[in-house]
């Protein structure tokens, strides 16, 4: 199954590529939207991937062998929010580029000022 | 004597304190502190003429080895006392001449602050600080060169003297540093005492020629001597100060300074002279020529400066005896000269000399002057630079190298001196008044009060030559470090060198008489030299300048062009190589893990995602992009929740939900996707796009082997329910170990939040 999430890691940085090289700004935003998802993926991949064996512990369970590893995924929650974060702002922007230039085209963004 | 430079620090500050009604005082108060200073260092004389050198070292960074060391020698006294006698009569000289124009406290503040480093720089026995003071007099230079900064061509000659020197400076740094890297040390006592390895070392070359550019622009030897000409612009005492009797010796004095360490090389003794040589021909041929009384001192100074290198190169007792003495005439007759030529530009309001003439009849007492300063510069007894004349012909018959060459270039050289000299004082002084030159000078009767003293040293020293042995005689031990018995004469009996003395003034005088009878053959001249010497370095220099800024610009065009996506390009296309650089040489390409696509409903749901991802990156429909990225996100999810990351999934869920809201809230004010970039584009995109994602998939495969410090995820599993009594360990790591963390992510939502807030919020006000 590594395998498989590995190539579905690549695709999402792929379609991330495409969409930020993009001219429409909303395209960009996705863009942006895939490779942090895309990267969420990657760390989480790379501590190894435990079906069903949650991070849950009690005073008799010690074994960290057995279960997920709980450092990557404390890792990537934080990444998610920030991503969420930075998504909100840039979609936030767009609307007030949007309303000023009325255009969607990265290109048309010639001047410092509107 | 660190007292001393910061005095001069405060002072130049202090003089934007006094107040305006006083402030006319300024100068004059400046002049004061030079005469104690002066004073001051001639108490020192004695001890320094019997030997004894002052030095008052302070560490500054012992660690880098850079210390602050002030040393007070023969060499170095001679040149304090010039600076601060000449700096003394300059500022009396100020007072009177800067009275007519506005912001001179601003002058008179970089003109001190000149005079400060100057002194630093000639009192410098460690070379990184002589380095700075160096620099520092550069800068002023620059300062004091666009003073009239409403001139165009004073921003442009001073920029480009900044440029030059700035140039010259560079060199000499890296020259400092590659001796330093040889001796392990800055300190001028360690390289003296070091020097015999300095030689022998291959650094030595480089770091010759480096000094040697560094002096060679400092003291505006060909072919760097064009900045000096720009420099002209100046107010005529910085002209005075600066480019005469100062900052352009700076350059000798470190050639005298770094005498004993580098010289007596045979490539000291060729580079040199050569050099020398070629800066006094050329000077003075030039100078015949010129109609701008400020130019004709200029060139006459440019060859004047080209003697005192020919003669420090030149590696004999008698050369460098020579030109210590020379220094002193130089610095009498020029700065008296400049400051003349002030007083008659303020007289005629004019610099040209075809406009001035009979200068005689409305002040007597500036022909007196001129004349003396003139007659030093041609060389005629009984002037110091009679002396200093016959030294140098003297040292250039002793000379072991070329000395025939030598002897005729600097016969001819002096021809034109003569001439020159001859040329001026008739030219200005004599023949018809030529405009209103009638009035007497009033007020500017005291602007002859500092080129008369000057005047007068020329012709006292001249007479009594014995005064000056004091001066030179220890210059002279410390830097040819043996010792030099010096007497200086008038009278040297009839030997070959009195013969060609008088050789050069007959033919001086012959070549003066011919030119001032038949006029015309000036013109002439101009114009034929306008012709042989077409290349005009001013012009060489900023055409060289603009194409190299045009050069500059296209260059920065073609990779700061200012499209987002080309730089994404650049990142993505070098990120991409340097990973498979890094994939290649230290993991390998065999892949450890095995193809499976058991558990099915996993495998099926990844197909479902890369679908979607496929569908969000090609639809032409803006919904259905939308739409199709939920589903990655949520699909992600649930790989996340199948994989034991049960708050990693819930996040998702809430945050893939709260995104999709905003989106679609958003979608309903956006325009639909157009087309907006051609097929060949996309295509290109497109590679670029799945080259990386290859690439991305092989790293993912290859992370999975790579092992996260266990002793960390441990050490949270082991100590979630003890010590934070927490079963959940992601959620434990989130709010209790790494608690500060989570503070910070929260804060960076507030800020985006705020942002959010800021940005709709302006366009409501707005309307």
């Amino acid at each position: 199954m590594e395998i498989l999430l590995s190539a579905l890691t690549g695709l999402l940085y792929a379609g991330g590529v495409y969409l930020i090289l993009r001219r429409s700004i909303l395209k960009f935003i996705i863009g942006i939207i895939f490779m942090s998802n895309a990267t969420n993926l990657l760390v989480f991949l790379s501590a190894g991937i435990v079906p069903g064996q949650p991070a849950f512990v009690d005073d008799t369970m010690k074994d960290a062998e057995l279960m997920a590893d709980p450092l990557p995924q404390a890792l990537v929650l934080t990444a998610i929010v920030i991503g969420f974060g930075i998504v909100v702002f840039t979609i936030a922007l767009k609307y007030k580029f949007f309303k000023t230039t009325s255009t969607d085209d990265q290109d048309q963004l010639t001047n410092t000022d509107a | 004597m660190f007292i001393i430079l910061i005095l001069y620090l405060v002072l130049a500050f202090a003089l934007f304190l006094i107040p305006t009604k006083l402030s006319k005082f300024n100068s004059l108060l400046i002049a004061l502190f030079h005469l104690c200073l002066f004073t001051f260092f001639m108490t020192h004389l004695p001890d320094v003429t019997a030997g004894k050198s002052i030095d008052i070292s302070y560490q500054w960074i012992p660690q880098l080895g850079l210390n602050l060391v002030l040393k007070l020698d023969g060499l170095s006294i001679v040149f304090v006392l010039l600076i601060t006698f000449i700096g003394f009569l300059v500022f009396i000289y100020a007072n009177t001449y800067m009275k007519s124009y506005t912001g001179t406290t601003k002058f008179f503040f970089y003109l001190t602050l000149f005079s400060g480093a100057m002194l630093g720089l000639v009192l410098s026995a460690d070379f990184i600080q002589l380095f700075m003071f160096w620099e520092l007099t550069s800068v002023l230079s620059f300062l004091l060169i666009s003073y009239f900064n409403e001139n165009e061509q004073a921003r442009k000659a001073a920029f480009q003297s900044l440029f030059v020197t700035g140039f010259g400076g560079l060199c000499l740094f890296v020259a400092i540093i590659l001796i330093g890297s040889i001796v392990d040390s800055y300190s001028l006592t360690d390289w003296m005492e070091k020097a015999h390895i300095i030689k022998e070392d291959s650094r030595y070359l480089p770091a010759l020629i480096l000094v040697l550019i560094g002096i060679f622009t400092k003291s505006a030897q060909f072919p760097f001597h064009f900045w000096l000409l720009g420099a002209m612009q100046a107010p005529t005492p910085v002209s005075a100060f600066l480019h005469s009797a100062t900052m352009v010796k700076a350059g000798i004095f470190l050639l005298a300074r770094l005498y004993p360490v580098l010289g007596g090389t045979p490539e000291w003794t060729q580079i040199v002279p050569l050099f020398g040589a070629l800066t006094m021909l050329t000077g003075s041929y030039l100078a015949i020529t010129q109609i701008d009384i400020k130019l004709i001192l200029a060139y006459t100074t440019i060859s004047a400066l080209g003697v005192l290198v020919l003669l420090l190169g030149m590696d004999t007792k008698q050369s460098v005896k020579a030109a210590m003495v020379f220094l002193f005439v130089h610095a009498f007759y020029k700065s008296a000269l400049f400051m003349l030529a002030g007083f008659i530009t303020k007289q005629t309001g004019t610099r040209s000399v075809d406009k001035i003439g009979g200068l005689i009849q409305s002040s007597p007492m500036s022909f007196v002057i001129a004349m003396i300063a003139l007659f030093s510069m041609a060389g005629l007894p009984p002037m110091l630079g009679f002396i200093g004349k016959e030294l140098i012909y003297e040292a250039k018959f002793d000379s072991p190298w070329l000395s025939t060459v030598l002897l005729i270039i600097g016969v001819t050289s002096n021809i034109f001196m003569v001439t020159i000299a001859f040329l001026f004082l008739f030219e200005v002084f004599l023949g018809k008044a030529k405009g209103g030159t009638k009035k007497p000078p009033g007020l500017y009767k005291y602007l002859l009060i500092s080129p008369g003293i000057l005047a007068l040293l020329s012709l006292g020293f001249g007479l009594f030559p014995d005064l000056l042995t004091q001066l030179v005689g220890p210059a002279l031990n410390i830097i040819r470090s043996d010792d030099v018995q010096i007497k200086l004469k008038l009278w040297h009996g009839l030997n070959q060198v009195f013969f060609l003395s008088v050789f050069t003034v007959i033919a001086g005088i012959s070549l003066f008489i011919i030119i001032y009878r038949h006029q015309q053959i000036i013109k002439v001249w101009q114009r034929v030299n306008n012709r042989l010497f077409s290349i005009n370095f001013t012009k060489v220099f900023s055409t060289g300048l603009d194409k190299f800024i045009a050069f500059s610009r296209k260059n920065t065009h073609l990779i700061q062009h200012g499209y987002n996506r080309y730089y994404i390009i650049t990142i993505i296309a070098f990120t991409s190589i340097l990973l498979v650089f890094q994939l290649y040489f230290t993991r390998g390409w065999e892949i450890e893990s095995a193809f499976t696509l058991q558990p099915f409903y996993i495998s099926g749901l990844v197909f479902i995602i890369m679908l979607s991802v496929l569908m969000s990156v090609l639809s032409k429909n803006s919904l259905f992009t939308i739409v199709a990225m939920a589903v990655t996100g949520y699909g992600i999810s649930l790989i996340y929740l199948y994989y034991s990351a049960v708050d990693l999934a819930i996040t998702q869920i809430i945050i893939e939900t709260l995104m999709v809201v905003m989106f679609v809230l958003l979608l309903r004010r956006l325009p639909k996707f157009v087309k907006l970039s051609s097929r060949n584009t996309k295509i290109r995109d497109a590679l670029i796009a799945l080259g990386f994602g290859l690439i991305m998939t092989v790293l993912a495969l290859k992370a999975i082997h790579v092992d996260f410090n266990p002793s960390i995820s441990d050490y949270f599993v082991q100590n979630s329910a003890l010590k934070a009594y927490g079963k959940n360990v992601v959620n434990v790591i989130l709010v209790d170990f790494r608690a500060l963390d989570t503070l910070g992510e929260i804060t960076v939502l507030s800020i985006a939040a705020l942002g959010v807030f800021t940005l709709l919020n302006v366009k409501k006000t707005k309307k």
